[in-house]
């Protein structure tokens, strides 16, 4: 299987994302933002950071960079692709994915673990995963997800609600909301389930000596799905 | 243009007799670019006038040092090509004026200085001091600190491994910022500063130099007074993303052959860099400042070479190259241009507008930069004092044990590194709030431990004590971890060199930070000194920060401080005599401030880390952590509330005053977790190195217990101690 990571100017986690591909088996290239085609991928990532230093507003101006066309052409032909932290936020400038990314509620940057609840396993970012919660890690300063009502509607009713936050039990209640993300929304799909924007990091927790193994669970899903 | 006297190289901060030595030197009276190249070179904190005399002392040496002191950072061995570079430095002035921008671009300083050598840093720590919680500033400087070192941190995308934060009212008026960054480098592809050949273009590159910071490094010599309000403009404006692109493409025209030296535009910006490459070259340098990519208009030739814009660096390439190196940091977007040349003229020459507006022999201005020896006392030893019995008699283990875990100095600083981001890069696998942080070194079974430490509290009441014993807290955390210290770097602040009460306090904890790491081969290998943390004529507290660094060699062996295993023993290594003087215990609940730190016994201290070591690598000990601050109670309530797991202590032998026991500041002591079967195994083997070991008691249930002295849950511990510095923040 083929992937290709999006390098930004400002991206920080395009390493930890090729690191943790490679491991579990994805033949990984990274494609810099100003080339104009992606080599043949069967799934791109947009990884973490803070791409173009996040200034105007997180993403805005990656998801005007010369790549961006050809990740928009290749999801519209219903090629995979995953947007983590920043690359969520990408996403949703794009287009791609509805709604924004707000600063999170408590104004302050959060790097912490966190429970999350698999919402829907009818893809094939989440298909063959045995558990329905996940103890994954964030890092984010805007991570705070919000839409309109119409757009939740419509968000809920397509099952495009990925992953909740929620305590170890499932909870996804307001008391398990690190950043006011409206629904406790961690991560949402697109229409068709191709695109996958969430804030946490799996590639941070793929080894037992890191702060935990179920990002391991994601990727060995990815590869088995494809 | 302003002619130069003696009134305006005052103002420039230059004493009268300094003033007088340049028109010496001169032999004439200066312009103002040329008066502007002086005080910039001259001040105390880029010529270490006063410290000089005494940082020959520390020691340096070793077989793991590949370069101590006097280079952008120091760079030790650590075994196979890999070599770990590292430094800390002070942005105390600039974060108590703009605690964001202060704070920040001290990351963003110590970065660049790591970096410059070709490293990849790989984690950065941090050692921040505040005033008093209760002084109407803390709050918001803390706050405004951390953030600004996590909004540098973060954006770069470098983990923020560890770091300790202390309040002391003697910082009221002068906050501590003390950051420290860890690079990882092929030892044969490490980059110097030291220009070589004639002729050789002179780059610069980065970001364009404006109007900000000019006079920073000047600021930064001086004591405050009721108008550091004004000084805002001399504090720097921090570019996270600007110096993530100049990490990048400074590391990738790195891999190529084209660079002779390279330096960061740190303090005095242009001036210090473009002196310190000639100066080590023996060289001279001419400049033309209309090259010079510049932000704002009309820039003066003494507003370009003193301002200190960030993210900016000078690099000496081999001719001819160019071209090659201007296609790198065109694709990153940064600023590339060729502003001068190497000369054999031993001067330092600038140009602007086609007119020589400065030119100065580099000598004058690094070499003959003047050397103090200043006036200085030796401390005495205080008296210890003597706690009458009745003293203790109303006081209860719980309320005391209750009382020092929400000690501001010793509360969790959980609130404080969650803004930090600690995991990107993948490789940490200790996290803030352990002994040390650790990172695995990428793709190998090795990691790197790294630790900051101070004890201003000490060290104000016996300097010479309390520099050794900083060394040894470091050496310990290096211990607790399972890794071999390797090597230190320090950032030392201070009041007034020009007093001799804090010249002394100067001069004795250097002496006591040479003298231990000699003997535990823990060598100083790069640091820097801050003097001048003075308001008003109120000064800090001597508080050298101390960053030591540590291997393991297989990570996978590391000791983390969670207690493991009901059934388990806890042993004490190292005697406990019961030290209360200067201790939290006698601070906070007996309100005594006076007395003796406690005794630093080199030969222990060495002895009992070194068995640690060969316990663990004979895989006996399941858990370890040092006994610091607090004491063995604080020490014991820490492993319990991190691990969910209790302890019942077994009784005291003999007519041991259990205040003492448990509170006391005895240093060389770590806490260990034995399996059964090991015990006596163990207790043999420490017995054979005549090492003193207590049995201290077992892990059990989820209550810390001890007869019927103490019965207290470690829910009930853990509220204050997890709560204290949120509550505080938001109140």
């Amino acid at each position: 299987m083929k992937s290709s990571v999006i390098i930004f100017p400002g991206s920080n986690c395009d390493r930890d994302m090729d690191v943790a591909l490679k491991k579990f088996g994805f033949e990984n290239q990274m494609v810099w933002h100003n080339d104009a085609e992606i080599p043949k991928s069967d799934l791109i990532v947009l990884p973490g950071g803070f791409s173009y230093g996040d200034y105007l507003r997180c993403g805005s101006i990656a998801g005007k960079s010369k790549i961006i066309k050809s990740v928009i052409d290749f999801a519209n032909s219903g090629g995979l692709v995953l947007g983590i932290c920043n690359g969520f936020q990408i996403l949703t400038e794009t287009g791609l994915l509805p709604g924004i990314l707000l600063q999170n509620k408590y104004l302050n940057f959060i790097c912490k673990n966190v429970f999350v609840k698999i919402k829907n396993k009818e893809n094939k970012y989440f298909k063959k995963i045995k558990k329905e919660i996940l103890e994954l890690h964030i890092a984010h300063n805007e991570g705070n997800y919000f839409c309109s009502m119409d757009e939740l509607k419509s968000i809920e009713d397509n099952g495009q609600i990925a992953v909740t936050y929620c305590d170890f039990e499932g909870n996804d209640d307001e008391k398990n909301n690190p950043n006011g993300a409206l629904k406790n929304i961690a991560g949402i799909f697109n229409k068709e389930k191709n695109i996958l924007g969430m804030m946490p990091h799996p590639e941070r927790m793929i080894d037992p000596f890191l702060s935990g193994e179920d990002g391991s669970l994601f990727f060995e899903n990815l590869i088995e799905s494809l | 243009m302003v002619e130069v006297n003696e009134k305006i190289a005052i103002e420039h901060g230059l004493k009268s007799d300094e003033y007088k030595k340049i028109c010496d030197l001169l032999k004439r009276t200066p312009n103002i670019t040329e008066l502007g190249l002086f005080s910039a070179m001259w001040n105390e904190h880029c010529s270490y006038k006063s410290s000089r005399r005494h940082l020959k002392k520390l020691h340096t040496k070793g077989e793991q040092v590949i370069q101590g002191p006097g280079e952008n950072a120091g760079v030790v061995d650590i075994e196979d090509d890999d070599a770990i570079v590292f430094k800390i430095e002070s942005h105390n002035h600039p974060s108590f004026i703009e605690p964001y921008q202060g704070a920040a671009t001290g990351v963003g300083g110590i970065m660049r200085d790591v970096f410059t050598m070709g490293a990849r840093p790989i984690a950065n720590l941090n050692s921040i001091h505040f005033g008093s919680p209760a002084h109407e500033k803390t709050r918001n400087l803390l706050r405004g600190v951390v953030k600004g070192i996590g909004g540098y941190g973060n954006c770069i995308g470098v983990p923020t491994i560890a770091g300790q934060t202390c309040f002391d009212e003697s910082y009221n008026g002068n906050i501590l910022v003390n950051a420290m960054t860890l690079g990882l480098v092929n030892k044969n592809k490490i980059f110097y500063s030291k220009a070589a050949g004639i002729n050789k273009p002179v780059i610069y590159v980065g970001s364009k130099t404006g109007r900000d910071g000019i006079h920073g490094a000047s600021m930064a010599s001086a004591i405050f007074d009721d108008k550091i309000e004004e000084k805002k403009p001399t504090v720097q404006v921090g570019d996270p993303f600007t110096e993530k692109l100049l990490l990048e493409a400074c590391l990738e025209l790195m891999a190529g052959k084209s660079i002779i030296s390279i330096q960061d535009m740190g303090a005095a910006g242009l001036t210090s860099s473009s002196i310190e490459m000639a100066s080590k070259g023996d060289l001279g340098i001419e400049i033309d400042l209309t090259k010079v990519p510049c932000r704002e208009e009309n820039m003066t030739p003494y507003e370009i070479m003193l301002s200190e814009s960030q993210e900016r660096m000078l690099i000496v390439l081999e001719e001819g190259k160019e071209n090659e190196a201007k296609k790198i940091f065109d694709k990153w977007n940064l600023d590339f241009a060729v502003i001068g040349k190497t000369t054999n003229s031993k001067n330092i020459e600038l140009i602007y507008k086609n007119e020589k507006v400065a030119e100065i022999p580099i000598d004058f201005l690094a070499e003959n930069a003047p050397m103090y020896d200043r006036k200085w006392i030796k401390a005495k030893l205080p008296k210890e004092s003597t706690f009458s019995k009745d003293k203790f008699k109303s006081l209860k283990l719980s309320d005391c044990l209750k009382k020092i875990l929400i000690d501001p100095n010793i509360a969790d600083k959980e609130w404080i590194w969650n803004q930090y981001d600690h995991t990107v890069m993948g490789d940490t696998i200790q996290k803030p709030g352990g002994n040390a942080g650790v990172v695995r070194v990428h793709g190998t079974n090795k990691a790197v431990a790294a630790a900051v430490d101070s004890s201003a509290a000490y060290c104000h009441a016996h300097p010479l004590t309390g520099g050794k014993q900083v060394v040894c807290e470091s050496w310990r955390n290096m211990i607790s971890v399972g890794a071999k210290p390797i090597a230190i770097t320090n950032c030392l602040n201070f009041g007034n060199p020009e007093k001799e009460k804090n010249m002394g306090e100067f001069v004795e904890c250097v002496e006591g930070i040479a003298e231990a790491s000699k003997y535990l081969n823990y060598p100083v290998v790069s640091g820097n000194v801050s003097f001048y943390n003075e308001t008003k004529d109120k000064g800090i507290k001597p508080t050298p920060s101390i960053g030591g660094i540590g291997l393991l060699n297989d990570y996978k062996k590391m000791m983390t401080m969670e207690l493991k295993n009901e059934g388990n023993y806890l042993l004490v290594v190292g005697k406990t005599g019961g030290h209360l003087d200067q201790s939290v215990f006698a601070r906070n609940i007996l309100s005594e401030f006076n007395g003796p730190p406690p005794e630093v016994n080199l030969f222990n201290e060495k002895q009992n880390g070194i068995s640690i070591l060969n316990l663990k690598n004979k895989n006996l000990i399941e858990t370890c952590h040092d006994v610091s601050l607090g004491g063995i109670l604080t020490s014991i309530s820490k492993m319990s509330i991190k691990s969910g797991k209790g302890v019942k202590l077994f009784p005291l032998e003999g007519l041991v005053n259990k205040f003492e026991y448990f509170f006391g500041e005895d240093q060389g002591r770590y806490i260990i977790e034995i399996k059964p079967e090991n015990l006596k195994n163990v207790e043999n083997m420490l017995k054979k190195d005549s090492i003193h070991v207590d049995k201290l008691g077992l892990v059990e249930g989820d209550k810390i217990t001890l007869e019927n002295d103490l019965k207290i849950s470690i829910d009930e511990i853990k509220e204050g101690y997890k709560k204290w510095l949120k509550e505080y923040m938001i109140s």
